[in-house]
């Protein structure tokens, strides 16, 4: 590995207790901060700091910090997860960053995601769009065997790139229009690519983008911020496809 | 020290042939008319694959749920994590796969310490839950031809295991959690998100509710109900460092024993070879790869200690590829237990690797040669990616550098063949419970068991308790609610009080460092003596000088985290106990003093095979020992050879 130096950074943190207060940044300074470290440890670094000075530690939502569960999420410096490239915050490392960088911290921005506590939004709308429909109705005990359902290679593989989203949120973060249409479609894309999905592939993509609406969620202007934030690299090309599933279910569903 | 019992627990295993008793169980099993089912009401805590399996098919029955979760959505579960495979007996590569063959690999996999019922079982449904699973649209790989395909994992000669790509368990995750928003929309399951379970209800003998706290406004919320179902994970953060995620604990169960329920063999727990090596003090975690990396990676050291040149540079002739000398019918392919040892064996001997030589080289370049990049990269590439934004290296080009990582613990609360506890109505599904790896769990083996705990077992032994018992209506004005909310109360005011100097995570790093150097991957009296006597001060320490700001009536993560760490410190003695008192060395529990010549686990089937169940006495009398015999009427018992 190669060596580095430590790194002396001022970080500007979005400070609110909670969701009915007014919030505001707050200027900390951070001395010896090692290159190896995640994002989220020097996060734990400032929390450490900040018990020992005898203010409240910066709330931050994170779990596995393997870049997987969904959980962690803070915009940095104005981009959702940080600088890097498919990368969850939890799996940035600060090598990326320069000694004496200011970092800016929030929390994802969004009328849908409301803040709960500093960095920590709440983002309960994901659940209810996928209860709108992001299922196969089958019930435990009902499945045929595994191969009476031949899925071809490519098929799911397409299925396993969108299946691959982890729900955090960034995309919401990233657009203008504080839109969750990649969200949304990498679960209709998901199942419109598997012959599972078919019986309720009409009602799906109607009804998930009824919720989406309802929620408050913005409408996509294909601006492609989305795909650049999404640590899963979720394609907008998934968003094509349910521009497509959509127009199909409303000239030809049955109501 | 504890006073042991030798007690004939009742673990109702159904008499009769191995092979049929599920189905006598079923069979015999009380069932509930479908229209009293929505008369009962099931709690739910935790959102795993196996609490969410569990809530999603309890709803569908028609029986009304509450999933209680910390998490922010049910899908956050660390569940999610996992990497490589589920296994299943489905024989689809004609390599002579069959239910039988799973049990006996799952049996000699946990060194014969657990029981043959339970584990045929979760052989005979692991076809059904491949079933359900593709049923619900999990993207599990194909052949070009459409079917399933397979790869192999460590402790098994034939390929069993199903997989989405590096992600497996975020698919078959994603699988459970939205057949539980299905029963959320048609309103038969009410998720509650960000509560954690603090206390159990236990009215009449019976488990009827819980306390939790809300973890956004802090207010304390009680929920009754007829069942109660724990599907809370492992508790490998005991150790601070390990695989687990951050929120991972043993809260919920911990409570539970404190209110009568037992605990079994706290001491198993896994250690998983192929991680990230550890570096620096201010590590938060340690992440794996994938065993599955194992099927194409080769593991070794140079032959010379202390040799400076890089991997790259150092000829075959200089490598010392360990696994495949000393195990050459397995090779890099032996289970985790035997794995990890022997990279620690290596490394202890001064082989070791990295700037910390607490690592061993896992090499692809073989593979990559035979295979081409592109064909690894189509197997692993996000575990490639993973590993190379954590440690800056290039898997592709440079072998990459791996140690062993606290994973999984087989340990669990003690239940009994309907996953029923010794508390009537609070069963125990998952890793949470003992029941079906013994003293080490086979790769792909823990998301089947979740699985199969939630899916297909559950659904009839929760029905079973609710038509034989004649439950009296209880709600949440019973006092027995309210007392128990005060303890609950009380326990959080009491760390809001104390207003010391250290921080939960000093302690909690402290009680890592105990734990890993004394009752880790090996552990003798000696060394478990001091940490009994540490662990014991370390906790005064805790009540005397933990230092959390904030209010108990606000969204603070610290809060939580002190009361995890608080429980931590209780359970973490009962494990150096039952590591101590198992005097014999059996899968992931390697007593120094028991070991064959060739420094192998040596089991001492005369006097240690069974199942041991802590019983909680009071805060100031040591806990009583039962002792649960283990049968083995199918398998022979013999000592495990990889060789």
């Amino acid at each position: 590995m190669p060596a580095h130096k430590q790194l002396n950074l001022t970080l500007r943190v979005w400070r609110q207790p909670d969701a009915g207060s007014r919030g505001e940044f707050r200027d900390y300074k951070l001395y010896s901060v090692s290159p190896e470290m995640s994002f989220l440890e020097m996060l734990d670094v400032l929390n450490e700091q900040l018990l020992e000075e005898g203010e409240e530690p910066v709330a931050f939502d994170h779990d596995c910090r393997e870049g997987i569960c969904g959980t962690c999420g803070v915009v940095i410096n104005g981009q959702p997860h940080g600088p890097m490239q498919g990368t969850t915050t939890c799996q940035l490392h600060m090598r990326n960053f320069e000694d004496g960088d200011l970092i800016v911290i929030e929390p994802w921005r969004a009328s849908a995601f409301p803040v709960v506590r500093d960095l920590v939004v709440n983002r309960s709308a994901f659940d209810r769009i996928i209860q709108a429909g992001g299922y196969v109705s089958v019930r435990t005990g009902q499945a045929p065997d595994g191969n009476a359902i031949l899925v071809p290679s490519p098929d799911q593989a397409g299925a396993m790139d969108a299946a691959a989203c982890i729900g955090c949120g960034a995309c919401v973060a990233a657009c203008k229009n504080a839109s969750a249409m990649l969200f949304t479609a990498a679960k209709v894309s998901h199942l419109a690519q598997l012959p599972q999905g078919e019986p309720e592939r009409k009602q799906r993509a109607l009804q998930m983008i009824a919720t989406h609406d309802e929620e408050g969620f913005g409408a996509c202007t294909n601006t492609y911020e989305c795909e650049a934030a999404c640590p899963a690299e979720i394609s907008v090309s998934h968003i094509a496809r349910l521009n497509r599933e959509y127009s199909k279910a409303m000239l030809t569903a049955r109501q | 020290m504890s006073t042991a019992v030798e007690t004939r627990l009742n673990s109702r295993v159904p008499t009769g042939p191995l092979p049929d008793q599920w189905t006598k169980c079923k069979n015999e099993l009380k069932l509930v008319a479908p229209n009293n089912k929505r008369k009962f009401h099931v709690i739910v805590v935790g959102s795993g694959l196996a609490g969410a399996s569990a809530a999603a098919s309890l709803g569908e029955l028609g029986y009304n749920v509450t999933c209680v979760t910390i998490h922010d959505s049910p899908r956050r579960a660390h569940s999610i994590a996992a990497q490589g495979g589920i296994n299943a007996a489905k024989n689809y590569q004609n390599d002579g796969d069959s239910t039988w063959r799973l049990f006996v690999d799952t049996i000699k996999g946990g060194d014969y310490r657990s029981r043959e019922s339970n584990v045929y079982r979760l052989a005979e449904v692991s076809g059904n839950i491949i079933d359900q699973c593709v049923a619900q649209g999990v993207p599990f790989a194909r052949e070009y031809g459409g079917t399933l395909a397979n790869r192999t994992f460590g402790g098994a000669l034939v390929s069993r295991t199903f997989y989405c790509r590096g992600q497996t368990g975020q698919q078959l995750l994603l699988g459970a959690y939205s057949a539980l928003m299905r029963q959320v929309s048609a309103g038969k399951v009410k998720v509650l998100p960000r509560r954690e379970m603090l206390d159990l209800v236990v009215v009449d003998g019976c488990a009827r509710g819980v306390v939790c706290r809300n973890l956004v406004n802090g207010q304390m919320e009680t929920y009754a109900g007829h069942a109660v179902l724990l599907c809370t994970g492992g508790y490998g953060n005991v150790f601070y460092l390990s695989t687990n995620a951050k929120g991972c604990n043993v809260t919920a169960a911990w409570r539970a024993h404190r209110r009568g329920a037992y605990f079994a063999n706290p001491c198993y727990t896994q250690i998983h070879p192929t991680c990230i090596p550890v570096h620096g003090d201010y590590q938060s975690k340690l992440t794996l790869m994938s065993e599955s990396l194992r099927n194409d990676g080769r593991v070794w050291v140079p032959k010379e200690k202390g040799d400076q040149r890089k991997p790259t540079d150092i000829p075959e002739e200089d490598r010392d590829y360990y696994l495949e000398r000393r195990y050459p019918t397995y090779g890099n392919m032996v289970p985790r237990d035997v794995a990890s040892r022997a990279a620690k064996e290596r490394c202890d001997a001064g082989y070791g690797v990295g700037s910390t030589k607490m690592a061993v080289y896992l090499d692809f370049s073989r593979a990559i040669e035979e295979q081409g990049e592109d064909a690894i990269r189509r197997k692993y590439g996000n575990l490639f990616d993973m590993y190379e934004k954590i440690t800056d290296d290039n898997g592709y080009k440079t072998p990459m550098m791996i140690y062993p990582a606290v994973h999984y613990t087989m340990g669990g609360l003690w239940v009994d063949y309907h996953l029923q506890s010794t508390i009537p109505g609070l069963f125990v599904l998952g890793e949470a419970n003992f029941s079906d790896h013994g003293a080490n769990r086979l790769g792909a083996s823990a998301l089947m068991q979740g699985l199969a705990d939630g899916y297909f077992i559950i659904p009839y032994t929760v029905g079973h308790h609710l038509a034989s018992q004649s439950l009296k209506p209880v709600t949440e004005a019973h006092p027995k609610f309210k007392e128990t909310m005060i303890d609950a109360r009380s326990r959080i005011e009491s760390i809001l009080a104390v207003s010391g100097t250290r921080t939960v995570t000093d302690l909690h790093r402290e009680l890592g460092k105990i734990m890993w150097n004394r009752c880790g991957m090996s552990r003798n009296a000696e060394g478990l003596e001091a940490a009994l006597t540490e662990i014991k001060e370390l906790r005064e320490e805790f009540w005397r000088t933990i230092n959390v700001l904030g209010s108990g009536e606000a969204f603070n993560q610290n809060l939580e985290y002190a009361g995890r760490l608080a429980d931590f410190l209780e359970f973490a003695e009962l494990m150096a106990r039952d590591a101590l008192e198992r005097k014999e060395s059996a899968g992931g529990h390697f007593r120094e003093e028991y070991q064959t010549e060739e420094g192998e686990a040596k089991r001492d089937d005369e006097n240690f095979c069974h199942v041991a169940a802590w019983e909680y006495q009071g805060d100031d009398s040591p806990h009583t020992l039962h002792k649960e015999h283990l049968d083995f009427q199918n398998v022979e018992l013999t000592t495990r050879s990889y060789k």
